[in-house]
């Protein structure tokens, strides 16, 4: 059991991390696209984009490469002691923001772009800087997309199983998450706690989804 | 097209006359610098745009009064003053003169999506002139309304206009409206002004001597697109 307690404290750890370092990196990305009428934007799109059709073994190969001893990027870690990232909590995090980047991007992306220009004309006419009305206009203007991005990219951070798995290799304590140790109860033939396990990541699931859909109809209405 | 060139007292009302479609909008942003036209815009001895420069919107002192209510909507209407109050450069400003004369008093703590169409522009108003503006734009401010909340709100804007001393340029296609406010009319047709106040004539009309005219508000903007 000590083993099950230490796969949710790592799943929580896990998608709570990757949830806050996502809002942090989304919302300049999001920002752009709802902003730019570069012809970047379509390419950046697509990048972004990536993480949902292509199969989580692809990316976590691609990942597994990218932060392993040979990789051009870890030399840049070198001087700090650092060879590879794979198999740590860290690779984790990293492999988790680029498979849940859409996820924060695209609800971060639309509620920029429903603000429309009249907000940022308004807070120009106050004389407010365009930073200043990044803070003061756009981002509370925006917090639905911002609260809907946090539970998308939790509840998706902890449904992950094919890129945690390729680039955490289960290490119990320390990259094992839930939905591997399931698939591990049910290679061991643990059937009744593969069952609590499985029911309590599918109630967790939907009590996410309604707190999304509840979210939208209170603020949708709010905002109409 | 836009092809507009006028000169004003920077003082009074001076309604920009037209029918829709005749630019007086991208005139008014031009003037804001919401929208960047070819040409210059003064007010009194500020250059706002000239042939080298174009001051962001940010820096101007203008307050603008949008058609639509363009309240911030995360914010109360006390909230919504205050904002325009922090970023006025510390100018003083009568606030609870101001909050009485628009009738804002009881509206104070409430959220802006529950005003009415009356309510948000008096409130509108009042953020813009709390903002310390050199001059307020309004942008057919009143043409959403019902003929009560015009009634009401209009004679606020001629008392404030009055006390304040500060220059508006007041966009309307509404003959009562202009009526009612307008010191001078410049009436604008496809893009070109085709009736423009003698200024001298104009002048000893507003009661005022050309002594007395303290500053000009000058603009010539052109542009290609279709205002």
């Amino acid at each position: 059991m000590t083993d099950l307690a230490s796969a949710i404290r790592v799943t929580i750890s896990l998608a709570a991390v990757t949830t806050l370092c996502l809002l942090v990196i989304a919302t300049p990305i999001g920002w752009w696209l709802s902003r730019s009428r570069n012809l970047f934007k379509d390419i950046v799109t697509a990048v972004v984009a990536l993480p949902i059709v292509l199969p989580p073994t692809v990316l976590g190969f691609y990942l597994l490469v990218a932060m392993g001893p040979k990789s051009p990027l870890m030399d840049l870690l070198h001087p700090f002691g650092i060879r590879t990232l794979n198999f740590s909590f860290a690779g984790l995090v990293i492999g988790s923001i680029v498979y849940s980047l859409p996820f924060a991007v695209q609800p971060i992306r639309n509620a920029f772009e429903s603000l429309g220009q009249r907000p940022f004309d308004v807070a120009a006419t106050l004389r407010a800087s365009p930073l200043d009305t990044f803070f003061t206009v756009a981002i509370p203007m925006a917090r639905k997309g911002f609260l809907t991005a946090a539970l998308l990219v939790f509840a998706h951070t902890v449904g992950e199983f094919g890129v945690v798995l390729m680039i955490g290799g289960a290490i119990p304590g320390k990259t094992e998450v839930v939905s591997i140790r399931i698939w591990q109860m049910v290679e061991q033939l643990d059937w009744p706690n593969a069952h609590r396990l499985a029911g309590g990541l599918l109630v967790f699931a939907f009590a996410m989804l309604l707190s999304l859909l509840l979210i939208d109809r209170r603020w949708g209405a709010k905002h109409a | 097209m836009l092809d507009a060139a006028f000169s004003v007292p920077a003082q009074g009302v001076t309604a920009i006359w037209g029918p829709s479609g005749s630019g007086k909008t991208t005139l008014l942003c031009a003037i804001a610098g919401l929208t960047r036209l070819e040409g210059h815009v003064k007010i009194g001895a500020d250059v706002w745009q000239d042939g080298q420069r174009f001051v962001p919107v940010h820096k101007r002192r203008v307050g603008y009064v949008f058609q639509e209510a363009s309240l911030l909507p995360h914010l109360s209407v006390r909230g919504n003053l205050d904002f325009a109050i922090k970023r006025n450069g510390g100018h003083r400003v009568d606030f609870d003169g101001l909050v009485e004369r628009l009738k804002l008093t009881t509206l104070l703590s409430r959220s802006v999506g529950k005003l009415s169409g009356g309510e948000r522009q008096r409130v509108a108003l009042a953020r813009a002139l709390v903002s310390a503006p050199e001059i307020l734009l309004m942008d057919e401010p009143l043409s959403s309304l019902d003929g009560e909340a015009k009634a009401e709100i209009v004679p606020m804007i001629a008392t404030l206009s009055r006390e304040t001393g500060l220059p508006i340029l007041y966009v309307s296609h509404d003959a009562y409206e202009v009526e009612r406010l307008a010191d001078r009319i410049l009436r604008l047709s496809k893009g070109r002004i085709i009736d423009m106040p003698d200024m001298a004539f104009n002048a000893s009309l507003d009661g005022l001597t050309e002594g007395q005219i303290r500053a000009l508000a000058e603009a010539a903007l052109k542009a290609g697109i279709k205002g």
